[in-house]
């Protein structure tokens, strides 16, 4: 017999009473009387096994796979029309390669059939500890875990492909094509390099990188520092960062968020209009210009496009 | 025994030598288990596990992702894509470091650049392309993770996340600009400067502050200079770290629609 060392008893014992609603006192007790009859809790299935087969001698029942792991002991018995109790030995030699469980049965049978005391009610209680005891170890029951997952799973399980080949793949497809992108636009079009940077001359006009000339375009309407055009600028970069926490519309599908949609094509169309009217149509003094009679007025497509 | 012919105890003799290569300790030392690169390498669920499992990749990538996530039209790959160009940009602009002075020189430098150094141009170019094309896919990745509406919980803060991204993108390649040190550049900087000196209340001091001093000199380029080579590039490493991580803690790519 295995001794338990008391302090982890003790802590089953604690567990036991909280979820009984016992005193700990009563649940240690309880679970030390069990430690003798109750808990050697094979006894009872062999009984079960010894009366069961009788019926079952008669009709060669199909091995009916009970899905209760626990009360199955007795089942896979039944299916050799075995002649009573005494012939154990060949039930065991039968039924040895099947399951583990099913091995552990036909141990249990070989302890002394001389079934103790307990009632052969006790098999239907499927919640007994079911572990072939080994030689003389003998089980206790130290709380019953209900047949119920710890964690809830939130989410429907879904439908997962491995990451390699299926997006690595693809990944290093789109980086290479990436690359070769990349080195031809770079040795086809040469990057922009004009005189050296002089203070003194201020060329006409003077344009920021292209991604900021939208809003040079949109501060040229309003002279900023009498419109502030800059505050609603900043509340926009600050309002852009919380914007998932302004639209609490849960839906994704874009029939159900058209507002939303609607919203962002028409910054993304306010943005590229004004970025495009501020790299080809903006000519000296900010006057507007247009690229095919004019000609074009920002430096960085200086080498590369020329409508003159 | 059966005479083999040459070409085939050629194939042999190759076979087994990369056989006892691959399999050898330096190989097996260097590829983890289930590496295609190792000895035995079958192409089967479990080492297809492994090829992610056992690999610096898990630092990137799960073991499994979500199918529809693997559609080249889903993400079109813009994230990876954004990615992928800043590490571009970044070996350019190592390789650029070594023939750049951000002083009074730095016109020189880039002259010689592009006339003087193998492969100069070539990488010139491609470092200010580069930066040119990360900055519009960057912006195209942001619209299309609004249109997914991939912002939505749990995904919010990565968002935000997203959008110091952007700012710090422009940021770089606004720095970058002024670090030729022509005329297009010391113009479009003195532009975008005197924009940040309309901000709002603090509007003098941002401009002061970005051109250390009152107008862009050589003071302005250093300082755009450090901040383009080291301190943007740091935090941006730091705030994509988060972005990626948060990607994979907010169970993946979002969606389907
Ligand atoms: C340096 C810039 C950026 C890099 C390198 C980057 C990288 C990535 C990568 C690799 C992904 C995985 C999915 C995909 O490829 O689409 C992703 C997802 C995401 N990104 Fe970015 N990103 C950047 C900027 C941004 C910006 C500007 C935003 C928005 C303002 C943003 C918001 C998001 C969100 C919300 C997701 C989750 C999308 C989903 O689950 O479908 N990112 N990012």
């Amino acid at each position: 017999m295995v001794d338990i060392p008391e302090h982890l008893l003790k802590r089953a014992a604690q567990a036991r009473a909280k979820a009984l609603g016992i005193s700990v006192e009563k649940a240690l007790a309880e679970m030390k009387g069990q430690e003798d009859p109750t808990i050697v809790s094979k006894e009872p299935e062999v009984i079960a096994f010894e009366e069961v087969p009788t019926p079952a001698a008669e009709t060669p029942a199909p091995v009916t796979e009970t899905p209760a792991p626990v009360t199955e002991i007795p089942v896979p018995v039944t299916e050799t029309p075995a002649p009573a109790a005494e012939t154990i030995s060949p039930v065991k030699e039968e039924h040895a390669a099947e399951t583990t469980e099913k091995v552990a049965a036909v141990k249990i049978e070989q302890k002394p059939p001389a079934a103790k005391a307990p009632a052969p009610a006790k098999v239907d209680t499927p919640d007994e500890v079911d572990f072939a005891p080994e030689v003389k170890v003998t089980q206790r029951l130290l709380t019953v875990v209900k047949a119920k997952p710890i964690q809830k799973p939130v989410s429907e399980p879904v439908d997962k492909v491995n990451t390699w080949p299926h997006l690595m793949l693809p990944e290093f497809v789109s980086l290479m094509a990436m690359t070769a992108f990349l080195i031809l636009l770079s040795a086809i079009l040469q990057a922009p390099l004009l005189e050296e940077a002089n203070p003194n001359v201020t060329p006409n006009p003077a344009k920021a990188p292209w991604y900021f000339l939208g809003l040079q375009e949109l501060l040229s309407y309003w002279d900023p520092q009498i419109a502030g055009v800059m505050i609603p600028l900043v509340l926009g970069v600050v309002v852009w960062m919380a914007f998932p926490y302004i639209d609490r519309n849960p839906e994704t599908h874009p029939s159900k968020r058209k507002f939303a949609i609607m919203f962002y094509t028409f910054f993304l169309a306010g943005a590229g209009v004004l970025t495009i009217i501020g790299v080809l149509f903006r000519g000296p003094g900010w006057n507007w210009t247009y690229p095919w009679i004019d000609g074009i007025w920002f430096d960085d497509l200086l080498d590369w496009i020329h409508f003159e | 025994m059966q005479k083999l012919s040459l070409r085939d105890r050629i194939k042999e003799a190759r076979v087994s030598a990369t056989d006892s290569f691959r399999g050898g300790k330096l190989m097996s030392s260097i590829f983890r288990p289930g590496s295609p690169f190792r000895k035995g390498y079958v192409d089967s669920p479990r080492n297809r596990s492994y090829v992610v499992m056992n690999n610096v990749l898990y630092h990137l990538h799960p073991v499994k992702v979500k199918r529809h996530g693997v559609r080249l039209s889903y993400t079109l790959c813009l994230g990876g894509l954004s990615f992928f160009l800043f590490i571009v940009l970044t070996i350019t602009g190592i390789w650029l470091m070594f023939y750049f002075r951000p002083t009074e020189l730095a016109y020189v430098d880039i002259q010689a650049l592009q006339t003087d150094i193998a492969f100069g141009s070539l990488v010139r170019n491609m470092h200010r392309w580069g930066a040119h094309l990360m900055v519009l896919v960057v912006f195209l990745h942001m619209s299309r993770v609004f249109y997914h509406g991939a912002y939505k919980a749990p995904r919010e803060f990565n968002w935000v996340i997203g959008v110091i991204l952007l700012l710090l993108t422009l940021l770089l390649s606004f720095t970058g600009y002024l670090l030729p040190w022509d005329q297009l550049a010391i113009w479009a900087v003195t532009v975008g400067g005197n924009m940040a000196g309309y901000t709002p209340v603090i509007g003098a001091q941002a401009k002061f502050g970005l051109f250390a001093g009152l107008e862009a000199t050589t003071a302005t380029l250093l300082r755009f200079y450090v901040l383009h080579v080291l301190f943007l590039p740091f935090i941006i490493v730091i705030f994509m770290a988060v972005h990626f991580w948060r990607v994979r803690k907010d169970g993946g790519i979002s969606g389907p629609l």
